[in-house]
């Protein structure tokens, strides 16, 4: 594979077990963070940031406010460059700091934003229709006519995201909720490896966030990798899937949610006694 | 009511700087100071014996006497206005009214005594009183005198007046003067028939370091049958000039360029304020520096009417009936228009031309349609020499001015309560309401200080553009352009952008012309935006983010 | 599946069909009015009035090709204006060449102008503007290519806002000083005039000035049908998106810039083909028409009209050009700026979303949905999605 090629420079051959193990981790993780850092005035909102996402994985991300949880997804999705370190996705076939957000959107990335963000004066399946898989081209689009088969994916994607009869409502009229599960449900309609997501269920009932708890392990089901990103360990029980503590730019502790939650530096910043 | 206040807080601010201003005002100019006067009564006796060689010794001791009076006394002789008493031997001066003063003290004389009798003059005469009167400039009491005298007889190159030019050498203190003298000498020593060559390097050499342009043509005029030797030296002294007068070519283009970012920093700096930091894209902005400038206008014609001797504090009076006004207008703009548009940016721009078009068409009809005269103070007209830089003072003061104002709104946004709460409310309105501050009066307050300085700028720029209704239309572009140039909310950015588009603008235009300079600085700012989209000093974190 | 809405909305809608008809009604009635009825008739069309209303057609494009940027994309440029001068130029200088030996100086192929100036040969860029075909490509490239490098340049570095629009108005100001330069080669202060012959005929002629009023009209009416057509498009629906959430189209995986790039080109081809019809009826182009008070304008047209209705911006145009005609040559004519500079305020404070669009709002407030109004031709007033161009303070996060 002449993508692979294009690392070898970055893992140098060796005999190393450290380096090698390094180097599986990269070729088989669907993401990878090595080492990553980055300084706003000084200040390090991450500090070596290293962590791996497997193919196929849903992995919950938890820290207090300020832990560069965000911080974190705007480096993935190329929103922020850090200062240091390595970002690679795809088996470390691609070097995420040299591709702008949207080369990285269509690499298969979506994420979806802490503060909702869907398109206001759209009607919410004209916000579906836009982020649905396909052509990009400015003037391709020009000339775009929907096909039977974008047709049944939005249906589909409707059924996921249980907004049907809002379809023809524009985007900005929703609730917030509605607005987050809009933006998981544009998420969807990228279809992409791995999806990250943030706060998915600040500012939703108890029912909402169990409803969500379990979209998301459905879309993890149907083969996506998913990050979230979320404060409320109920939501974080309910998914299920291996946690990791962030505070201060790095890891701070990582494992089932129980694991993590037993960790006593995890209690002192996080969680409180 | 906290209002006045805030203005007379301002106002402490302002005056502080004003009597800075007028405190240097005051410093007197260099002062010549002269010893006792000589006494010279041995030379006027010398006119009252009628006799040409005693006249002629006169004058010549006259000429080096250094005494005041001589001058005016060569004067007359060579109008024939020198006249004595035979019988008392008086020397008096018939003055252009037809009385008579005394020629060695000058005071006038009531009763002229009967008999006077006009000094006699032929052509051996003549001569000698031009020869004194060249001499006696060049020690008489002015230094600007004795200046231009040293520059005529550059100029002239006449050998004779060697002699003079020593003895005046030998008694000046004035450094300039001297240096003109010395220059002057070596200029003549040049040319002159039978110096050795040592003699002449040396002179070129002396003339060399002079510099100038005048010193130059000096050395352009080394005969072409001079020695080798004295021709490489006179090439070399050319080469050193010349290279010289580039520097200081490009010093005098800093400084007009300094000159025009101070301009620019004062029509720009009350928009760093309206639309830096309030986000107000206030195109009215340049309406409020013309409504300053026609305060200005309105204070003169009522100084001139009610009380002229006030004239030279013409514009010091403005200043602060300028801010007031224009700042009243501000507010009102803001409570009755923009305080409905905060957070449609883009719509603030349509209302904002709409006054202005308002603001245009009312001093229009007021005051019609035609450049409005508004005159300059003395202390802003005149010029002075700083090494090869003229340096005009209405220039300078604005340059002055521009930084005073500069510094006074810096201060008043760092140090002062109200500059506290602006920066409070413009970084997080919700969380300053909150916290008890008065938004909606913190509103009216900045676009009113943002109006105010605009109105203060007019003043300024009424010294040096024409007062007409269209005035603020020819600063809105170059004022945006300096605020975006230097960075959206910050006041260094904006000192910053202007002073570097006015240097810019005024090294581009000997190479491109005024238009074309002007046109290459447009493109090179439209670029600049898009290497830095936020301008010099980009406000940096999450606030900036959509 | 049940609820798939499978009927594609049509093109244009009830008052899309309304406006074409008037316009393409216009093209017929006036010349008609003007040709069949009695000069002393009261409902006589003078010829001077028809070139008039040819002159407010050509504004309606050139408001058209600014509420296709400012409306849908967001995209404030306040040098709208250039690219309607370029056009206007490019057909100026057809016309030009068109005088051949009839010049006062009668030159056969120097424009009275150059002759003026002791030039003896024409310059390179004046080459083949005596050939329509080649003049009226110029009329399209060159405000398309300014547009496009232009654009290119901005939008990759991402410049919105404010910014963009400050940097639009040092565009058209910097053409303002070079037009008025001799040295340039358009004629300077006095720009391009005294025009003869347009495709061989007259151009005072009125035969012919009914034609260039029809096309005029016709150009309108194509206009929209071309901008109704982009912004319906799957494209307009990105630009839109980009006009309200530029961060999230990119995270969506468009080229936000490619997007703004298009719709500015098309937008300056727009102006440019308005300029182009504008320069005959009114018989002269020089670089005022650059001056950035006059893209300033064309914005408030587009105000008045309603943003983002395309409709809303050539009605603008027409209404306030309308007026200024009516007011400036009347006693009213000193009190003229202070009605325009009143408008400015009273239709930004109090009706944001200009006429048509406030009669959308009042339309739907009586039947909650009419079958042709797209939620998106709303002006974007309401749902207020946050104008980028400045730190609107939110709070920490
Ligand atoms: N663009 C930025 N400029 C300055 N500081 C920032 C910026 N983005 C994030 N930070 C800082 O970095 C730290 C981490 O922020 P963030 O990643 O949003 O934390 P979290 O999402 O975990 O709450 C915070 O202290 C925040 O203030
Ligand atoms: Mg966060």
């Amino acid at each position: 594979m002449s993508a692979a090629d294009t690392l070898e420079p970055d893992v140098p051959e060796t005999n190393d077990p450290v380096l090698a193990i390094a180097k599986k981790d990269l070729t088989e993780a669907l993401l990878y963070l090595d080492g990553v850092t980055v300084t706003f005035d000084g200040f390090r909102a991450l500090n070596a940031l290293s962590f791996t996402v497997d193919p196929g994985e849903m992995r919950a991300i938890i820290g207090p406010n300020g832990a560069g949880k965000t911080t974190m997804m705007d480096v993935i999705t190329g929103k922020t460059r850090p200062d240091k370190g390595d970002v690679f996705f795809a088996g470390g076939t691609t070097d995420l700091t040299k591709l702008d957000e949207t080369q990285i959107a269509t690499l298969g990335i979506g994420r979806k934003f802490q503060k909702p963000t869907v398109f206001e004066m759209h009607t919410v399946i004209d916000n579906l229709r836009l982020a649905l898989k396909g052509q990009r081209g400015a003037l391709a689009n020009i000339f775009k006519r929907e096909t039977a088969a974008e047709r049944e994916k939005i249906d589909e994607i409707f059924q996921t995201i249980k907004l049907n009869e809002h379809r023809d409502r524009l985007g900005g009229a929703l609730s917030h909720g509605q607005k987050q599960w809009l933006e998981i449900g544009m998420l969807l309609a990228q279809d992409p490896k791995l999806l990250l997501v943030d706060e998915p269920v600040a500012g939703m009932t108890d029912a909402e966030t169990a409803q969500t708890a379990e979209l998301l392990r459905e879309i993890n089901a149907n083969g996506h990798s998913v990050v979230v990103v979320e404060h409320d360990m109920t939501f974080v029980r309910d998914l299920g899937v291996r946690v990791m503590c962030l505070h201060e730019g790095s890891v701070l502790a990582e494992g089932t949610l129980d694991q993590v939650s037993a960790n006593e530096r995890v209690i002192e910043v996080y969680l409180g006694r | 009511m906290i209002f006045p206040g805030l203005l007379s807080r301002l106002g402490c601010v302002l005056l502080l700087a004003l009597g800075l201003l007028a405190g240097t005002l005051m410093l007197p100019r260099a002062a010549f100071a002269q010893g006792a006067a000589p006494d010279i009564s041995a030379p006027l006796a010398q006119f009252t014996t009628d006799k040409y060689d005693d006249t002629e010794t006169a004058l010549n001791a006259l000429a080096v006497s250094g005494s005041p009076a001589a001058a005016g006394i060569v004067a007359a002789l060579a109008d024939g206005r020198l006249f004595y008493s035979p019988a008392t031997k008086q020397v008096l001066i018939r003055t252009a009214a037809g009385g008579y003063v005394d020629a060695a003290g000058g005071q006038p004389v009531a009763e002229a005594p009967p008999g006077l009798k006009a000094v006699r003059v032929n052509n051996r005469i003549r001569r000698a009183v031009e020869a004194a009167s060249g001499a006696l400039a060049l020690v008489s009491p002015d230094p600007a005198k004795r200046l231009e005298a040293a520059g005529a007889v550059m100029r002239a190159r006449d050998e004779a007046a060697l002699p003079a030019l020593d003895a005046a050498l030998a008694k000046e203190a004035d450094a300039k003067v001297k240096s003109a003298l010395t220059l002057a000498r070596a200029s003549i020593l040049i040319g002159k028939a039978g110096v050795s060559d040592a003699d002449r390097i040396a002179a070129i050499e002396t003339v060399g370091e002079e510099g100038n342009q005048d010193a130059l043509a000096v050395l352009r005029s080394v005969p072409a049958d001079a020695a080798p030797a004295v021709k490489a030296a006179a090439n070399a002294a050319i080469d050193g000039i010349e290279y010289n007068l580039a520097i200081w070519s490009v010093g005098q283009n800093v400084w007009y360029g300094v000159s025009l970012g101070s301009v620019l920093l004062l029509a720009a700096i009350g928009l760093a304020i309206t639309f830096g930091v309030m986000g107000v894209i206030n195109m009215a902005h340049g309406e409020m520096v013309m409504l300053g400038a026609y305060t200005t206008f309105v204070v003169q014609e009522l100084i001139r009417t009610y009380n002229p001797a006030l004239f030279d504090a013409s514009l010091l009076i403005a200043i602060p009936i300028a801010f007031v006004f224009t700042g009243l207008i501000g507010i009102l703009i803001e409570r009755t228009v923009i305080r409905f548009l905060y957070g449609r940016a883009l719509e603030t721009l349509l209302a904002t031309w709409g006054i202005s078009l308002i603001l245009q068409q009312a001093i229009r009809t007021m005051f019609g349609p035609t450049n409005r005269e508004v005159g300059a103070p003395s202390w802003m007209s005149g010029a002075f020499e700083l090494g090869q830089l003229s340096i005009t003072y209405g220039r300078l003061w604005i340059i002055i001015f521009a930084m005073l104002v500069f510094v006074a709104l810096l201060a008043t946004l760092r140090l002062t309560r109200i500059g506290l709460e602006m920066r409070a409310v413009t970084q997080n309105r919700r969380m300053a309401a909150s916290m008890g501050i008065r938004t909606n009066w913190v509103d009216a307050m900045t676009f009113g200080l943002g109006s105010g300085i605009a109105g203060i700028a007019g003043v300024a720029l009424s010294q040096i553009d024409n007062v007409s209704p269209n005035l603020g239309q020819s600063y809105i572009i170059d004022s945006f352009l300096v605020v975006v140039f230097g960075g959206v909310g910050n006041l260094w950015g904006t000192l910053v952008g202007a002073m570097s588009l006015g240097i810019a603008n005024k090294m581009l235009e000997p190479y491109a012309g005024a238009v074309l300079g002007k046109i290459a600085l447009l493109v090179i700012v439209i670029l600049f935006i898009q290497k830095r989209p936020r301008g010099l000093f980009a406000l940096k974190g999450r606030a900036i983010e959509t | 599946m049940s609820t798939a809405t499978t009927t594609p909305p049509a093109l244009l809608g009830k008052s899309g069909l309304v406006f074409l008809a008037v316009v393409l009604g216009a093209a017929v009635l006036v010349p008609l009015l003007n040709l069949l009825t009695a000069p002393d008739s009261a409902l006589h069309v003078p010829t001077y009035v028809v070139s008039l209303l040819g002159k407010y057609l050509t504004y309606a494009l050139l408001a058209l090709s600014v509420d296709l940027i400012w409306g849908y994309v967001g995209i404030l440029s306040l040098g709208q204006g250039a690219f309607f001068a370029l056009g206007g130029y490019a057909m100026g200088m057809y016309l030009m060449r068109q005088i051949g030996p009839r010049g006062v100086y009668g030159d056969p192929v120097l424009p009275d102008f150059m002759v003026f100036l002791n030039w003896k040969e024409l310059p390179w860029f004046w080459y083949g503007f005596d050939m329509f075909p080649f003049a009226a490509l110029m009329v399209v490239l060159a405000p398309g290519i300014l547009a496009l490098v232009f654009g290119w340049f901005a939008f990759r570095s991402r410049v919105t806002g404010v910014y963009l629009s400050i940097i639009t108005q040092a565009m058209t100001f910097a053409l303002l000083l070079a037009f008025f330069r001799n040295d340039m080669g358009f004629g300077g202060n006095n720009g391009l005039t005294d025009f003869k012959d347009i495709l061989g005929f007259n151009i005072q002629a009125d035969g012919t000035r009914l034609t260039l009023f029809v096309l005029s009209a016709v150009a309108l009416a194509l206009g929209y049908v071309l901008c109704r057509f982009l912004v319906r498009s799957h494209f307009g629906k990105v630009l839109i998106a980009i006009r309200d959430a530029e961060t999230r189209v990119r995270f969506t995986g468009y080229r936000a810039e490619n997007y703004k790039v298009v719709a500015f080109v098309v937008s300056a081809m727009l102006a440019g083909v308005a300029g182009a019809l504008y320069v005959p009826q009114v018989g002269i182009i020089n670089p005022s028409e650059f001056s950035p008070a006059n893209s300033i304008e064309i914005i408030v047209w587009v105000a008045v009209g309603g943003r983002g209705t395309l409709i809303g911006a050539a009605l603008g145009a027409v209404l306030v050009n309308y007026a200024k005609t009516y007011f400036t040559s009347g006693m009213l004519a000193p009190y003229w700026l202070f009605m325009l500079g009143g408008l400015f305020v009273a239709v930004t404070l109090f009706l944001p979303k200009g006429i048509v669009g406030t009669f959308y709002d009042w339309r739907s407030r009586r039947s909650p949905a009419p079958a042709d109004l797209e939620p998106a031709d709303l002006a974007p007033a309401d749902l207020a999605p946050p104008d980028k161009a400045l730190p609107e303070p939110k709070p920490a996060e």
